[in-house]
């Protein structure tokens, strides 16, 4: 962890990184979607509308992960003050976001034919649409700020305090009587699900995460390039102050 | 404890010479539940159902108006930081500070919602359940409404960013304050009800024991 707090070495590892990651990630949605979409069997109640499920799992795991990440890296950054720690917040933030999106709408969608309706006030429904608020939050406190460092660690500790709503997300289907399916396959048993379903599903996990990763090192890289072109900006700025008064004095 | 009791003498009387907020929360509080009135109509079944939602929404929301002004005006003429240098601590001051906000404005609120109930129709069990859910639940509407004010004192748009911040943590506190109002509605002051209020005291303990370590850290952030 210290040894990637160094921004030139994260830049150099994550440039060689990121090929790697996008064509993995590339691939493997590529497979889930074949897998998912034709090569595995329909639901024996839900019909086709199961495949739905391809799309909806893998994002809500990523919409979890990213908000225990955002939380990790809030963490680092007000703890140990690891340097690329609010970077990385800035980059996770609107992917995660943006899952958790994916998550309630494409949830949406499969309840209305499974269930009969597109929306239900369940405890799993209603936790993962306070996550996206949290998400949300976090992005405008971000940016809230003249100081980029106070945004950073204002919204490093909203991120602590929210991180409370991850267990309560992943238990909630088993502390109340839900609509939402109980957990099937993160359990303590084996999971419930056929193997002809659980392979597409994980290929798809595997390569919606590999993407998630591509984009926030994108996402990152870019920040540190702004941050680096600001700071040269500065430095111009501040030398160009400083030539006036030799531009004057030379002999004409 | 003398610091403590000292902070919260100096944030009531700020509080009573100012621009009257308190008042400013309870009419908004009882407006608003007004507008929810007309809107669903004069059948009474119907404003029965909806009134509990409709109080504590008004509650929540009311609770925010005051909330930009906790640390506004403090960090603005460096008040802040005389009050954090001193050895009563960061957790101390938001607590100070929480106490008073909940006397000048969760208070009234509570006063003034068995007026706003019988707006609704909702009866004597349905409104002790309230009354006991709003008693329980404005102290975690202030205390976790300290944090988003902490978070983001000095920001752009304040107002709107702690709506945003804390909107969302508050909705459990909402959904449970309502069921219990709903069970005590259907019949007697049973367990269905107690269960509910219970998981209010819950809140308000965790929140008691954490909302100051974060806004203590958010503030000694924002002084930073």
């Amino acid at each position: 962890m210290a040894s990637l707090a160094n921004p030139t070495r994260f830049s150099r590892l994550s440039a060689k990184a990121l090929p790697i990651l996008l064509t993995l990630a590339g691939v493997l949605i590529a497979a889930g979607l074949w897998l998912g979409l034709i090569a595995s069997p329909a639901d024996y109640q839900q019909g086709e509308s199961v495949r739905i499920m391809y799309i909806h799992v893998p994002a809500a795991w990523l919409a979890l992960f990213g908000y225990t990440a955002l939380a990790a890296c809030g963490l680092f950054a007000l703890v140990w003050k690891h340097a690329l720690a609010d970077v990385l917040a800035k980059a996770i933030a609107p992917v995660g976001a943006a899952f958790a999106a994916i998550t309630l709408v494409t949830g949406s969608l499969w309840g209305k034919p499974t269930w009969g309706t597109y929306w239900v006030w369940d405890a799993r429904l209603t936790s993962v649409l306070i996550l996206f608020f949290l998400y949300l939050g976090h992005i405008a406190l971000t940016r809230a700020f003249e100081d980029e460092a106070r945004g950073a660690r204002a919204a490093g500790i909203l991120a602590i305090v929210g991180v409370v709503n991850v267990p309560i997300i992943k238990w909630s289907v088993d502390w109340w009587s839900t609509l939402h399916q109980p957990a099937s396959i993160t359990r303590f048993a084996a999971p419930a699900i056929d193997p002809s379903m659980l392979r597409p599903l994980f290929v798809m996990a595997a390569g919606l995460f590999a993407y998630f990763f591509a984009v926030v090192i994108m996402r990152a890289r870019a920040e540190l390039a702004a941050r680096k072109a600001r700071a040269l900006a500065i430095a111009v700025a501040g030398r160009a102050d400083l030539d006036v008064p030799a531009a004057a004095g030379r002999p004409a | 404890m003398s610091g403590f009791l000292h902070l919260v003498r100096r944030e009531l009387r700020l509080a009573l010479r100012g621009r009257g907020e308190s008042a400013l929360a309870v009419a908004f509080f009882i407006l608003g539940a007004l507008l929810f009135a007309f809107g669903a109509g004069p059948e009474p079944q119907l404003l029965a159902r909806i009134g509990a939602g409709a109080v504590w929404a008004m509650a929540l929301l009311a609770a925010m108006l005051s909330l930009e002004r906790q640390f506004g005006p403090d960090y603005e003429d460096g008040t802040l930081d005389q009050l954090l240098l001193t050895p009563l601590g960061a957790e101390v001051v938001v607590l100070a500070k929480a106490l008073a906000h909940w006397v000048t404005t969760g208070l009234p609120l509570i006063v003034a919602s068995p007026f706003v109930a019988l707006l609704f129709g909702l009866n004597g069990d349905a409104m002790q359940a309230l009354l006991a859910g709003l008693l329980l639940g404005t102290p975690v509407l202030t205390l976790i409404g300290t944090i988003g004010a902490a978070l983001s004192v000095g920001a752009r748009l304040g107002g709107v960013l702690l709506c945003l911040l804390v909107l969302p943590l508050l909705i459990p506190v909402l959904i449970f304050g309502v069921a219990a109002v709903q069970a005590a509605a259907g019949g007697s002051f049973d367990a269905t009800v107690s269960e509910p209020l219970l998981v209010l005291a819950g809140f308000l303990l965790l929140a008691l024991g954490l909302a100051p370590i974060a806004a203590g850290a958010a503030l000694r952030q924002a002084l930073e």
